[in-house]
């Protein structure tokens, strides 16, 4: 059975993907997660394009150029100009037992791959298997969230989290309805912004923008 | 055609929030805010009685829809918005006095105010379920610095955490809407009618089960984290106790209800396709641990928002556990739960935001005597603890009793369990209310007099609905019942 070739080189995007979602796993530096998280993007809307010409669905051409604009443009140049602000653009960050998280990582990967085993199983569509790696990458953005410590990492795994649920949605289904994708995007870009304003009032008020500051409402000291 | 009532229902809290976005630091903005939410609530009072006459309808492209479930909640939203406007104007004047507040402050108060109701509306009446995931991010996204208005560390460490963990539950809820178009998409074909709710309800024996199973899993969990079920809720007491009281009000009486109706679309879809009482099941779990935990944690609270805020929890466990009975009486009584829930703890918001005021600390210890200095705020405070433990005449007992009998009669188990929890939780409460309301007082009177109307026709509402259940309301909720199955 000969497979063709767009569906190789959306499978190969998805990989690529993966690895993105483990390389942001393990950086430390926050520009360098930031690019990272640009370049997820840019790979997702590759992967976008591909689906939208080899099954000739115009509105996926639609998203592809959305997620272009918003993923790979506008969310990092927000999210640059914000660390340039906030002069953390050089920081390092000390990340704890790098090993046991991509040891975690991995499991999370089976853990989203048998998940999905059924529901791949009665896709007939080009992309089968790719809700599985859609979960995945979800699932790792996640752990990323749990395992930082800095607030900026943090909002670049929700927004990897994000990337991981449009791949699901345009991949895996070929697309949600237009509007509800534009609905998506905008709540991102909103909550892009807050989370901007935020690391301003976090900054006056704690004088870093490290969460360890923030572990003090407690039941019982309250 | 519901297309008018339904255009200025929406179209009202927008150009609110886009006037209030021009004028919010006016002098009469605080009035501005209640006039709109006066109109919206006129809307939906037009729109009920439209729905009631006519039956459920769709609207805008069937992007809309409107049915005797979400009717009623679009009316209760309106209301309770309403009544927390009026209750808003004089608590955020004597906040200001008080050097909490800038006018700054106010202005995005208002605004967001305003977008707040907008996002819950259109959650509520959306018929597509990408759009009811559109809007419930919205809703956190509106209501986030709201929470962090007094700039404090510990607001900003609870709007963080709401937004944080209320962002990952909801991520998790638009896979299980991805989940659920993927399955969708095979009956109904691609396009924009596979995520209408009308037209899979219509289809929901087709549905690949497998599918269903594992979205409604994903949906629950990440709605779940907006209702506040154990072990998703450490957000919820963070954020209703640091916020200002009125979005406290608003986020317990109406946004946990907005995330449950959501559930319940959802769940209404997976029993058709399953077959099963899979979901039900799921929702009875998550619903019995939230009561029984929450009612745990009662008793450690020091901060009286924070105390309520777990009983916020412990009463949407019920609900929840109520709906995931199923059945027509444990459905309407999960219907009468959420509306004497909803105007009771937003009453006591009310109540506790003066005695707050007056005693310049929320917490518990600190406050005493509320009766002596005012036997207004005091009575409140007494008579809407009263109503949400349960206590008879409120409709609170009603509902609870209901929800109780039918348990004994389907789920013995959960009976003892249930009982329990409630005792706990009236013995934590009533323990620690009691000495606020009497006793002797250190509180200061207030700059300008509290609003007390609203905490009193909440109640009054509440105690209606206790004695005596209008044959057409009844009537109303039966129907919803037959809906939710």
């Amino acid at each position: 059975m000969s497979i063709p070739f767009t569906t190789q080189f959306i499978n190969l995007l998805a990989s690529v993907l993966l690895l993105i979602a483990f390389a942001m796993l393990s950086q430390r530096r926050i520009l360098s997660l930031i690019n990272l998280f640009a370049m997820q993007g840019l790979v997702l809307a590759l992967s976008t394009f591909v689906v939208a010409y080899s099954t000739a669905q115009h509105h996926l051409y639609y998203s592809a150029a959305l997620t272009l604009l918003l993923k790979v443009l506008v969310l990092p140049w927000l999210l640059h100009r914000l660390i340039r602000k906030l002069n953390v653009r050089w920081d390092v960050e000390t990340l704890i037992n790098i090993p046991t998280t991509m040891l975690v990582g991995i499991v999370l990967v089976i853990f989203a791959f048998n998940l999905a085993a059924p529901i791949s199983q009665l896709s007939e569509s080009i992309t089968r298997g790719l809700i599985g790696i859609a979960l995945a990458s979800v699932l790792l953005s996640l752990l990323m969230m749990i395992t930082r410590r800095k607030a900026i990492s943090q909002v670049v795994g929700f927004l990897a989290m994000e990337n991981g649920l449009f791949f699901a949605a345009t991949s895996a289904t070929h697309g949600m309805p237009l509007v509800v994708e534009l609905g998506i995007a905008l709540d991102v870009l909103v909550a892009t912004f807050i989370f901007g304003i935020f690391f301003f009032q976090l900054r006056e008020t704690f004088d870093s923008l490290d969460i360890t500051h923030m572990e003090k409402l407690k039941d019982d000291n309250s | 055609m519901i297309d008018l009532q339904l255009t200025a229902l929406l179209l009202v809290p927008l150009l609110g929030g886009l006037l209030l976005a021009a004028f919010g630091s006016r002098s009469w903005a605080a009035e501005l805010n209640s006039l709109m939410s006066f109109c919206t609530f006129a809307a939906s009072v037009a729109l009920t009685i439209r729905v009631v006459e006519a039956g459920p309808q769709v609207a805008f492209n069937e992007q809309f829809f409107i049915d005797q479930f979400n009717v009623f909640l679009v009316a209760l939203t309106a209301f309770v918005a309403f009544t927390t406007s009026l209750f808003s104007r004089p608590y955020m004047r004597i906040e200001q006095h008080h050097g909490k507040l800038t006018t700054s402050m106010l202005h995005l108060y208002y605004s967001m105010y305003q977008l707040f109701t907008f996002t819950m509306l259109v959650a509520l009446t959306a018929n597509n379920m990408g759009i009811i995931w559109v809007a419930m991010e919205a809703a956190t996204l509106t209501t986030v610095l709201l929470v962090s208005l007094y700039r404090t560390p510990a607001s900003l460490e609870a709007a963080w955490k709401y937004f944080i963990l209320c962002g990952v539950g909801i991520a998790l809820a638009l896979f299980g809407t991805i989940l659920l178009y993927f399955a969708a998409e095979r009956v109904l074909g691609h396009g924009g009618t596979a995520l209408l709710w009308t037209h899979l309800n219509q289809v929901k024996g087709d549905l690949e089960p497998t599918v269903l199973k594992l979205a409604f899993i994903f949906l629950l969990v990440g709605y779940g984290t907006k209702i506040g079920l154990v072990p998703l809720h450490s957000w919820l007491p963070d954020a209703h106790a640091e916020g200002p009281t009125p979005v406290s009000a608003v986020l317990s009486g109406l946004l946990l209800n907005v995330a449950l109706c959501a559930v319940m679309r959802s769940k209404v879809l997976v029993d058709g396709s399953l077959g099963t009482h899979f979901a039900g099941n799921l929702m009875m779990g998550f619903g019995l641990l939230s009561v029984v935990v929450a009612a745990l944690f009662l008793s450690r609270q020091k901060d009286i928002k924070r105390m309520f805020a777990y009983s916020s929890i412990e009463h949407m466990g019920l609900i929840t556990f109520a709906f995931g009975m199923g059945g027509p009486v444990a459905t309407f009584a999960a219907l009468l739960h959420m509306t004497v829930h909803s105007l009771t703890k937003s009453a006591i918001f009310f109540a506790v935001g003066h005695a707050v005021q007056k005693a310049g600390t929320q917490q518990m210890e600190n406050i005493r005597g509320m009766l002596q200095i005012s036997p207004t705020v005091g009575w409140g405070m007494m008579l809407g603890t009263l109503a949400i433990l349960g206590m008879p005449p409120f409709g609170v007992f009603a509902s609870e009793f209901l929800i109780i009998t039918t348990a004994m009669h389907d789920y013995p188990w959960a009976t003892p369990i249930l009982l329990a929890a409630l005792g706990i939780a009236f013995a934590a409460i009533f323990g620690k209310v009691q000495p606020i309301v009497f006793g002797e007082t250190t509180a200061k009177p207030l700059p300008h007099s509290p609003a007390l109307i609203p905490v009193f026709a909440h109640l009054l509402l509440v105690l209606i609905l206790g004695l005596y259940m209008p044959p057409y309301l009844a009537n109303w909720y039966r129907q919803a019942a037959v809906l939710l199955g």
